[in-house]
């Protein structure tokens, strides 16, 4: 039998066995990976809780043998609570960003569908959200250290950082994706048929979200 | 070929093979970088016998002077780290690269860039631990790198820093390739080929894919702890600072074990497609091999403490990690049977991938029952850190694994060169091995039992181990040559072999359908699949009369997600199907057109990846620089500057991140 007996397939199209896109089930495939990268990090914090020999601690109070001074545990919870909200709201922006743009060529008659329909404004609203929870955690980081918690202070240090350090690049590798996005959208209006592309990125950003309600939740609220 | 004379309008209508080192540094072709793969892996698969060798060398008498004990615990250190990731890992990536899209009908991978990316990383990482030999600083820690051994304090030096970001290095091969290849196999199989007509070996791959993804961001983890300790002084292995010294042992074998499983698995993948084809008879028991497949990679992430039965974790978890592992010995010895039941009563023919299939059946079992042993703790207690330990993973390893794959190399080669390699020199090469190897490894066991410890670099006279010390290293000697015929063969068969033609074993699969070597392409026309074994129901089909069929495929190849039809599919019409000949489902094609005569895009060969990679090891090795500033910044009392590593490692993700954004947004493909 030879291949000319049957019409070639098109050029763009490529057979896949789910239908769906390669790039699809990777970002699955990369989340359930990160997954595992994560579920070590927090594993690790919470063997390593309560094991520092020295302060400061994360919720109970430390006398500083140096100052003699006794300081409070040191993990902010109405400020992170702040942070928190503000990576969720960006969840619900890069919803209304791929609801955007895969909605692009719906006519948009009034003022407030051409809000919610614009894929650059919630683009840009994620991107800022983020960038915003950074900037909660170098401020976080910073007071951290002026109140002598380092990276090598202690076990709760140590594990701390890394985690929440983890997780923040993350975060900016998300943003700068976000940002990537928001820059073609700019030069060539992304469309129904970059919707993937888009789609990729929140479910990565997604994930980041999720973890992040995992570490609140296990480093922060419980004591 | 004809294209050699063909008037220069033609040759866009013939398939030509590009030659050339730029073709192969930009190739996006699966199945030449399987080939990349194939030569990188056997070179490191040299080296680390070479290593071996001279371990055998020292300790083939008592008080051997031979090397130091520095450079003997550099050569068990590199000799484990290279036959893992350097030897068996890449060579089990060699054929899920040449064979999967193949053994699916696929005529790619899902990501053919990313896969040219994972080797090149996977190159570049090899070269990079294996520099530390030029620089006198090979990694000394053994190559599951215990903490606190390997922290600052008691390894100063550049050894355990080559071997941790080496690692990394890898990782991040290995992780990119996994994901490769997880969608590949789940996104690119040809219509009809469900998961229960995968041939054995794709099966086998699926799980170990599973495996890489869910094991290696683990132990990334716990390298990046370790790292941390040594560049940043942070107290993750730190004992004094309250640190659990067994932290560092749990994620490393909560890697560990899976990866012995990643090392395993392939070759009993090839080994199941090797005795069904010289049986001429199905697998038995197919449904039953995938389901102890699966099995075996779900419990092989509930066993990982069976390695450290010795560090006191107390009764319970010694008793659940003991009755898990022995639990894992079921669907392992139902794969020994099957293998032997698919052999009773066929129609047997002794060819050299057929002796080494049986090989691994026969020596794996021996291992495996070495391995029952000591999944008994007290057992465990008296055999643990002895040369009993060495001789069990040898051969589970050894025979297990590089039986598995030389049978595969054997059986593959003419589907990669289109020629065969020499049975007679393959026979010699098989006999060499196989004696070899148990008269290295067998006596081991003795050794081990009356209490020659692991990794000690000379012994004493007169403590009943020098016999089996020699015979293990005559056996070692034995195994050295057999490797030079097997590389003599290699090349020999590569230039002057047997031209094989397309099916030169009466194979069962996709891949035997279409020519050796493949075109570029893979299939002219994507097959369709209407059993386990479409070439034998074409070829021979009283052999598959018991297996299920479906004469047309399947009336509906496409997955409805969600509720909504993605229409993928649309130039795969039903009728296409239904009106195949009945005699040839498959199709066999005689001329080579190219793959621009068919109207098939092909992805561009393209540097990027390659750019991106060398990106990433020079970011790398920014951090070993690091290491290095550090340590002479501690012997000068705070003396020193951190700026040529800050500028390199600069200079590393700039490049990365450059090279990364000029590939995503350079097409795959050009539109024709």
């Amino acid at each position: 039998m030879t291949a000319s007996a049957h019409a070639p397939a098109p050029a763009h199209v490529h057979y896949t066995t789910t239908g769906l896109d390669n790039r699809k089930i990777a970002i699955w495939a990369f989340i359930g990976s990160e997954c595992m990268l994560f579920a070590s990090l927090i594993s690790t914090y919470l063997i390593y809780k309560g094991k520092s020999r020295v302060g400061p601690y994360p919720h109970e109070p430390w006398t500083n043998p140096l100052t003699g001074q006794t300081q409070a545990g040191i993990l902010d919870i109405p400020i992170t609570s702040a942070s928190t909200f503000v990576l969720l709201m960006s969840s619900l922006a890069m919803v209304l960003a791929l609801a955007a743009v895969q909605n692009k060529h719906i006519p948009k008659p009034t003022r407030g569908d051409r809000i919610l329909g614009s894929s650059q404004l919630w683009l840009f609203t994620t991107a800022l959200l983020g960038a915003i929870f950074l900037g909660f955690q170098a401020f976080e980081f910073t007071a951290f250290v002026n109140e002598g918690l380092t990276i090598k202070t202690n076990l709760f240090g140590s594990t701390f950082f890394t985690l929440t350090g983890f997780h923040g690049a993350h975060v900016t590798v998300g943003v700068i994706w976000l940002v990537t996005l928001l820059f073609i959208d700019r030069r060539r209006n992304l469309g129904p048929a970059d919707a993937l592309n888009v789609d990729l990125c929140a479910l990565y950003w997604h994930f980041v979200d999720v973890v992040w309600i995992a570490i609140f939740t296990l480093i922060y609220l419980i004591e | 070929m004809a294209t050699a004379t063909a008037p220069i309008h033609a040759t866009a209508h013939y398939h030509e093979e590009p030659t050339g080192v730029m073709s192969w540094l930009t190739t996006v072709d699966h199945k030449r970088i399987g080939v990349l793969y194939l030569y990188s892996a056997l070179f490191f698969f040299l080296v680390g016998g070479l290593e071996a060798l001279i371990i055998r060398m020292q300790l083939h008498g008592p008080n051997g002077t031979l090397v130091s004990a520095e450079t003997y615990n550099q050569l068990f250190t590199m000799h484990g780290t290279t036959m893992i990731f350097l030897g068996v890992m890449p060579l089990s990536a060699a054929f899920f690269n040449f064979l999967i899209p193949l053994q699916i009908g696929a005529r790619d991978v899902a990501f053919p860039r990313l896969n040219a990316f994972s080797y090149w990383v996977f190159i570049l990482g090899g070269i990079f631990m294996n520099v530390s030999w030029l620089m006198a600083a090979a990694p000394d820690g053994g190559w599951f790198g215990y903490t606190p051994l390997t922290t600052r304090t008691y390894s100063p030096g550049l050894n355990i820093d080559f071997w941790a970001i080496g690692l990394q290095i890898l990782g991040v091969s290995s992780l990119a390739a996994a994901f490769n290849f997880l969608t590949t196999i789940i996104n690119m199989r040809a219509p009809g080929m469900n998961l229960m007509r995968m041939p054995m070996f794709t099966w086998m791959s699926f799980v170990v894919q599973f495996l890489l993804v869910l094991a290696f961001p683990v132990i990334t983890i716990a390298l990046v702890f370790l790292q941390f300790d040594r560049l940043f002084g942070t107290n993750f292995y730190t004992v004094s600072a309250g640190a659990d010294p067994l932290l560092w042992q749990h994620l490393f074998w909560i890697f560990g074990h899976p990866e012995v499983y990643i090392l395993i698995l392939p070759a009993f993948g090839l080994v199941s497609e090797i005795l069904p084809t010289f049986s001429r008879k199905p697998l038995f028991g197919y449904p039953v091999m995938v389901y102890s497949g699966i099995l075996i990679g779900f419990l092989g992430f509930g066993v990982w403490a069976h390695h450290m039965f010795a560090v006191g974790m107390g009764p319970i978890p010694d008793t659940v990690f003991a009755l898990t592992t022995m639990l894992i010995a079921i669907p392992t010895g139902v794969k020994i049977f099957n293998w032997i039941a698919t052999m009773h009563g066929g129609a047997l023919r002794f060819t050299t991938p057929m002796l080494f299939s049986i090989g691994l059946v026969a020596l794996f079992t021996i291992g495996g029952i070495s391995g029952i042993m000591h999944s008994s703790p007290p057992a465990d207690l008296q055999q643990t850190d002895t040369y009993f330990i060495v001789a069990h993973f040898h051969y589970v390893l050894f025979g297990g694994s590089m039986m598995g794959i030389f049978g595969g190399i054997y059986f593959y080669f003419p589907k990669m060169f289109g020629r065969l390699m020499h049975e007679g020199l393959g026979k010699v090469h098989f006999w060499l091995m196989f004696i070899g190897m148990n008269l290295t490894f067998f006596p081991m066991h003795y050794a081990g039992l009356n209490g020659m410890p692991r990794r000690i670099y000379r012994y004493d006279a007169d403590q009943g181990w020098d016999g089996f010390n020699a015979m293990s290293s005559w056996g070692s000697y034995l195994l050295a040559v057999g490797m030079l015929i097997f590389i003599f063969n290699f090349f020999r068969s590569r230039a002057a072999g047997r031209v094989s033609g397309n099916d030169p074993w009466g194979g069962s699969t996709l891949e035997w359908s279409i020519p050796s070597p493949p075109p570029d392409y893979n299939f002219a026309k994507l097959p369709t699949v209407t059993s386990r074994y479409p070439l034998w129901d074409v070829k021979s089909p009283e052999l598959t009369s018991d297996i299920p069929h479906t004469r047309e495929g399947d009336k509906d190849n496409r997955v409805k997600v969600a509720g909504s039809d993605t229409g993928a599919n649309v130039h795969l019409s039903s009728t296409d199907r239904t009106h195949q000949p009945p005699e040839a489902p498959m199709h066999t094609e005689t001329r080579l057109p190219s793959a621009r005569a068919l109207g098939i895009p092909m992805p561009l060969s393209t540097i990027k990846p390659l750019l991106v990679a060398i990106g990433i090891v020079i970011m790398f090795t920014g951090m070993l620089i690091r290491s290095h500033e550090i340590s002479a910044m501690a012997a000068a009392a705070g003396q020193g500057s951190t700026m040529l590593s800050t500028i390199i490692i600069v200079a590393g993700v700039v490049m990365l991140v450059g090279s990364l954004y000029w590939w995503l947004l350079s097409p795959l493909e050009e539109h024709h």
